[in-house]
């Protein structure tokens, strides 16, 4: 007899049906999804006999964890984008002139009359009109300055200054500026999800990639250009007062002033004031919806900040103009009819009923604080997915048959253990991979092929020391055990490199290449599990039943 | 004596160093002549290494490369290669070809306008043409990506070599290593000389060959390590010998199974993959016959010190070699 601790076998038997019940939903992964799909809607509030018909069709009481299926295999679209990080560099120092003007006002005396002149846009370039004053208005203007709010920029300041005669010249610091760069990565990545979610797709992958990127994959959209249209627009809205209207391009805007062109009308600019009286940040709400002649429009309300400054202005500047301006080109520009005090208003311009649905949908989820410019855009449409799918399962199933025939082949019963064994470790794949919610790709199908070619490699290992073992004269059972035990280091090493290079192609990889590395890991911890625990089982089980005085293997 | 499928007789006795030199030779100009083919033709790198789209478009007509090219051409696009693929898995009626644009100067992603022009000029040839996989990817990122997929190689081998070295002793790692530099380089060097397309899915096989071809090795040597200690006055060859012959039956056989499990792919898996499953075919070859005729070949040069009689044998190790 083979003793094997009864604790042992039970914990294989239990391990053996947990992975079964946990694999069973992807046997039948249409149905499941409708339920699960279903028992979100109702957990969300909604509720249908419909609804209660869909959450039916799978019983609640088994897992109904799946497989997440790629976009290789699903089809949708998938997108790199950068955040440029740097545009958020000079806000901060349009946002600091006002801020530097008014603290160096207060030593008019010293310093003289400042300015604002034209430098590069991570720089703020201040000219005062007296240089002997300059030293002072070092010290004034690096009083401003604070700590950086980081961990590690802790003890350096936001920004730097240096004085070139009268011209005084501020940046932002090293330490200052990686921060910046991470909030705005981080607020890029929160809008970027809402906005997604406000559309309502399915199952969307967001994640921060790299330093300033972000990685988009969205299931079942027929084109990355759709996802793009949504999270690719800036949507900074502002209202911003009119200086001028004009038709000259290069027009030059003057002091604390920007030019910029009018959607509608061809050829036509604003001369604008460059502080907002108002931005997209102080809205609380936006719907499409349509104005009074009937045309597509979209709907706002503000919080009582923004109401407010919108009330206080439109107050004060009755038959003036002011524009709607969205990244930096205006909608419209009408002339203030009364004063606005509810905080509420509608946009119009020439807008179609699609684009006043995602112009309240940006506006809803918020403005990005940078542009994004997108590396990498992939569309597969499902059909491709699907025919893979089907040439990844004609190729499992040959393979499967291939195997299974050689194995019982070259070692009889045991290689018909070692098949049982083989097809445990895949029921143990596709548990593990539902548990985690792993993606399966193209690639990780491949993955889950090899790994049947692979797995038998420990049975085979095995098999081979039973052989030499029994050729030395050696008991069955002796032999069965011996082959275990001495097989062991060999399999260990093994399954340990492979898994060493899934580690580093998780690590490394992207995509689709991570999906195969999900699975080779996957491949390997459950190899280890099936070649050598629940192989030695079956044999012990066969031995106890047929009680056999020789083996062959 | 029940019927018994064997790739390999019960016991062997082949003297796998017999023709070392030829191995070895062989071994030396396969893959001096990869570095020659991968320096001078370089690899037909996808749109993952090289930046630009690549448009898969179907059809129930058949594919007629030429209109395609006349139809893409005065688009002023640059360089643009259609190629019609070929599948056995793909239905009477299903015609599918390739269209590649090179990357646009000064353009990370290619613009969605680029992409629609070519769309519409092929719809213009074939109405019922279809676009199942548009992907672009920008110069920017594709840079970064072969610089990612080097490091991938180059640290997986590390990563081996040190797991190698911790489990047995560092003579093992280096030929280890040596082995997996082989398998990748060789596999490369098919790569360059077919001019098939090279982009991240191969690099997922050629690690998928380093870890196949380090399992190979690390069962040579691990049995190599045990029949040290068991005949410790026989010479380093003859272990060496020995080891090889006994673990030779589970080197066919798992080799077999692996192929079998991966032939159908190659030849069902669909086109999508089929580089990618020949990379790894391709690969368990290599990897097979650099564990038997590469890495311990390394060790053998190297020489190991034997337990007690270390310092005698390192003493005439070279006398072993000759021997």
């Amino acid at each position: 007899m083979i003793f094997i601790p009864l604790w042992q076998r039970l914990l294989v038997a239990l391990a053996t049906v947990a992975a079964i019940l946990l694999a069973l939903p992807n046997m039948f992964y249409g149905r499941v999804e409708v339920a699960n799909d279903a028992r979100a809607s109702i957990a969300q509030g909604l509720t249908s006999p419909e609804l209660e018909a869909d959450a039916g069709l799978w019983p609640s009481w088994l897992p109904s964890g799946l497989i997440n299926l790629g976009l290789d295999l699903r089809g949708g679209a998938h997108l790199l984008a950068e955040v440029q990080v740097s545009d958020v560099y000079a806000s901060r120092m349009d946002s600091l002139w006002p801020v530097i003007r008014d603290a160096l006002a207060a030593d008019r005396d010293t310093v003289g009359f400042v300015t604002r002149e034209d430098g590069p846009p991570s720089e703020l370039h201040v000219r005062i009109s007296k240089p002997e004053g300059a030293a002072r208005a070092l010290e004034i203007v690096r009083g401003l300055a604070r700590p950086v709010a980081s961990l590690s920029g802790g003890g350096s300041s936001d920004i730097e200054v240096r004085a070139q005669n009268d011209l005084l010249i501020v940046n932002l610091s090293e330490a200052e500026r990686a921060a910046t760069d991470d909030r705005t990565v981080q607020q890029a990545l929160e809008i970027v999800r809402r906005r997604i979610d406000e559309v309502g797709t399915r199952e969307p992958t967001i994640l921060r990639q790299g330093a300033d990127r972000i990685l988009v994959q969205v299931p079942g959209v027929g084109s990355a250009q759709e996802v793009k249209d949504i999270i690719g627009t800036t949507a900074q809205l502002t209202f911003q007062p009119v200086v001028q209207r004009t038709s000259n391009k290069d027009a030059d805007p003057g002091a604390g002033n920007i030019l910029v062109p009018s959607v509608d009308e061809p050829g036509v600019y604003y001369i604008l004031d460059r502080a907002a009286v108002v931005t997209g940040e102080d809205l609380t709400d936006a719907q499409p919806t349509f104005d009074q002649n009937g045309r597509p429009a979209v709907s706002f309300r503000f919080d009582p900040q923004g109401a407010r400054a919108f009330g206080e202005y439109t107050g004060a500047h009755i038959g003036e103009p002011f524009a709607i301006v969205l990244d930096n080109e205006v909608i419209s520009a009408p002339v203030i009819q009364s004063a606005i005090p509810g905080g509420s208003g509608i946009i119009t311009g020439q807008f179609t009923p699609e684009e006043s649905t995602d112009l309240a949908v940006l506006l809803r989820a918020g403005a990005l604080p940078a542009e994004l410019t997108f590396l990498e855009e992939r569309t597969i449409g499902p059909e491709l997915g699907a025919d893979s799918i089907q040439a990844g399962k004609n190729a499992a199933y040959a393979a499967a048959v291939m195997v299974v025939l050689f194995m019982i082949a070259s070692y009889g019963v045991f290689g018909a253990i070692a098949c049982v064994a083989l097809a445990i470790n895949i029921v143990m794949i596709f548990a593990s991979l539902s548990l985690l919610g792993a993606t399966l790709t193209l690639p990780g199908i491949a993955g889950i092929v090899l790994t049947m070619g692979q797995a038998v490699d420990a049975n085979v290992l095995i098999y081979e020391r039973m052989r030499e073992e029994l050729r030395r004269g050696a008991s069955p059972v002796k032999a069965v055990q011996e082959g275990f035990d001495k097989a062991f280091s060999a399999i260990l090493d093994a399954n340990v490199t492979t898994f060493i290079i899934a580690a580093i192609m998780f690590f490394v990889g992207t995509g689709t290449v991570r999906g195969f590395a999900v699975t080779l890991a996957m491949g390997v911890v459950t190899t280890m599990i099936t070649g050598v625990y629940v192989s030695r089982v079956l044999i012990a089980l066969w031995f106890a039943r047929t009680r056999p005085k020789t083996i062959v293997v | 004596m029940a019927w018994r499928l064997r790739l390999a007789p019960e016991k062997t006795n082949i003297d796998f160093f017999r023709l070392q030199w030829i191995t070895f030779g062989l071994s030396a100009v396969m893959m001096v002549a990869s570095i020659v083919l991968i320096a001078t033709m370089g690899f037909n790198f996808g749109i993952d290494f090289k930046g630009g789209t690549t448009i898969r478009t179907e059809s129930t007509a058949p594919v007629d490369v030429a209109a395609y090219r006349d139809a893409l051409d005065g688009l002023g696009l640059g360089d643009v290669t259609i190629t019609e693929v070929f599948d056995p898995t793909f239905r009477a009626d299903q015609h599918v070809a390739q269209v590649r644009i090179a990357a646009q100067e000064g353009v990370e992603a290619v613009t969605p306008e680029t992409i629609a022009t070519v769309e519409n000029a092929l719809k213009a040839i074939d109405p019922a043409i279809t676009f199942p996989s548009v992907e672009s990817v920008g110069p920017k990122v594709s840079g970064e990506l072969v610089r990612t997929a080097f490091l991938s190689v180059a640290g997986a081998c590390f990563g081996i070599g040190l797991y190698i070295w911790m489990r047995f002793e560092w003579q093992y790692s280096l030929g280890t290593v040596v082995a997996l530099i082989h398998d990748v380089l060789v596999t490369a060097g098919v790569f360059s000389l077919f001019q098939l397309k090279f982009d991240l899915t191969i690099v997922a096989a050629l690690l998928t060959i380093l870890g196949y071809s380090v399992n190979d090795t690390v069962v040579v040597f691990d049995r190599l390590r045990e029949n040290l200690l068991k005949f410790k006055t026989m010479p380093l060859r003859d272990v060496m010998n020995l080891s090889v012959n006994e673990t030779l039956g589970r080197t066919l056989v798992t080799s077999g199974t692996t192929l079998l499990a991966l032939i159908p792919l190659l030849i069902f898996g669909g086109d999508v993959i089929r580089g990618f499953i020949f990379a790894m075919t391709f690969g368990v070859f290599i990897g097979t016959y650099s564990s038997v005729y590469v890495a311990k070949n390394i060790v053998l040069w190297i020489g190991l010190p034997r337990g007690e009689q270390a310092k005698k044998v390192s003493s005439n190790k070279f006398a072993d070699i000759d021997a």
